[in-house]
């Protein structure tokens, strides 16, 4: 994608993309324009429309004399969506740990049990996504493409406080329809060290030292408030946002399955091999029953 | 619920904030800065829906940033508060509609500190004091009863790191 758009390729399928008709490319080029990214004298609203850019127009926003006479602008849902899921993400003195459940569900159904929830952007940045399923790879690709434009463009890496502005403002169009991300940013800069930032499709773009979000979140927010300390080890953050995470999809049906787990350094992200959380299950009711049969030998 | 008071004296404006960013039941953030400083003279103070907030206020600081640069000196809070609210109304019959309350406190070097009220229906009052939130329903009374314009600035109570 990136690089088809460096090259100036040319893609002759508009007639697919209803707003490649625009009149006014401005409004197309919202994120174009917004930066000033008109280099080489050349508007790149004139060069080519790659197909994301024109998909930034939500059918409502900013032009209200357009109208598309012949696109169903609602497309009836074949089952409810929901947004079941447990994500999270805290900073700690060793780095900052991504974890997310891997259960997609639709309504009362688990879709896939294997989803793959939190997703590298660059070497140093990954995100964590809930939400609506396909929103979140579809804006996770759009994030990793306009990332790495602007690496090639402008030879440096963008922050990932700018990477957070930027995606913040791609959603911001689609506010009010039915798009529904929530994301977390869990990257490390060179200057700045460790950084959080939870982006959401509402518009709210906050950057913080612990997050979780989903419908999970409430759960995994009583184990790490009770657990966090910025002096963790590196192993007792791991099985601290395992222990979060199994904590959730224990009491929250929408959020289950398996346990991934990312950790961001000053020299990149490493992934934990996915863990299922059956067997955090059983060690748990091993410790439990222990400790039981101690109290009865006590007493 | 998100709270904003600001008190006019004499000679200035205190304002305050609280520091939580929610998310329905769940506090995202309990150090959360409210406040956009637009000028060395101004500050607006935001809340409101989660995005709109920051959008509507990151535009506002730097148009009068803009005013600054392009020509070389300040638009005074009457004016600043004047294009806010212009801009609110602007888009409170489109399509996209800024759901955001405003508290924007400024000095202007010679009509004094100023405090103006506005609320997310584009309607601006300048007055000796306000709130926005919840919280208003319980303050204002207390305001209405105790404020006196001739108020003076406790500074010894108020360290850099806000009142004790």
């Amino acid at each position: 994608m990136a690089l088809e758009d460096i090259c100036r390729f040319k893609d002759r399928h508009h007639k697919w993309f209803p707003f490649s008709s625009l009149e006014d490319t401005d409004t197309s080029l919202y994120m174009m324009d917004y930066f000033n990214l008109r280099w080489r004298g050349l508007r790149t609203s004139e060069k080519n429309s790659a197909i994301p850019l024109d998909f930034f127009t939500p059918p409502s926003a900013n032009s209200a004399s357009f109208c598309l006479p012949n696109h169903s602008t609602t497309v009836r849902r074949p089952f409810p969506l929901s947004h079941g899921t447990t994500t999270l993400g805290f900073i700690f003195q060793g780095g900052v740990i991504a974890a997310a459940d891997t259960r997609a569900s639709a309504g009362g159904l688990v879709a896939c049990p294997a989803v793959h929830k939190i997703t590298p952007i660059h070497s140093h940045l990954v995100v964590t996504s809930s939400g609506s399923g396909a929103d979140c790879m579809l804006w996770e690709r759009i994030l990793t493409r306009e990332i790495r434009l602007y690496q090639l463009r402008h030879r440096r890496r963008l922050s990932i406080r700018g990477t957070a502005k930027l995606l913040s403002f791609m959603l911001h169009p689609f506010k009010g329809t039915e798009v529904c991300v929530a994301l977390t940013l869990c990257g490390w800069d060179k200057e700045s060290g460790p950084k959080l930032i939870y982006v959401c499709s509402d518009g709210a773009r906050l950057q913080g030292d612990i997050f979780s979000v989903g419908s999970g979140s409430p759960y995994a927010y009583g184990v790490l408030d009770g657990g966090l300390k910025w002096s963790l080890s590196k192993d007792e953050a791991i099985s601290l946002a395992r222990e979060a995470v199994f904590r959730a999809t224990h009491r929250d049906a929408y959020s289950g399955n398996n346990v991934d787990l990312f950790h961001i350094t000053a020299q990149g992200w490493s992934q934990r091999k996915r863990e299922d959380l059956k067997e955090e299950y059983y060690r748990d009711m091993e410790k439990r029953s222990k400790d039981r049969r101690g109290k009865i030998k006590r007493e | 619920m998100e709270y904003l008071i600001g008190i006019q004296g004499q000679d200035f404006v205190l304002v305050a904030a609280d520091n939580v960013a929610a998310s329905s039941i769940i506090q995202m953030k309990h150090d959360y800065d409210k406040m956009f400083k637009l000028s060395e003279k101004i500050l607006l103070l935001c809340v409101g829906e989660a995005g709109d907030t920051v959008q509507f206020a990151e535009y506002i600081q730097k148009n009068v940033q803009l005013y600054k640069m392009r020509n070389g000196y300040e638009l005074s809070p009457a004016a600043a508060a004047n294009f806010t609210r212009k801009n609110l109304a602007d888009y409170l019959r489109s399509r996209t509609p800024y759901h955001v309350n405003l508290l924007l406190a400024g000095y202007d070097d010679s009509d004094g500190p100023g405090l103006y009220y506005m609320d997310y229906l584009s309607s601006l009052a300048k007055a000796p004091f306000a709130a926005h939130g919840y919280g208003a329903f319980l303050t204002l009374s207390i305001l209405d009863r105790y404020y006196r314009p001739e108020m003076k600035l406790n500074l010894k109570k108020i360290t850099k790191t806000g009142p004790k």
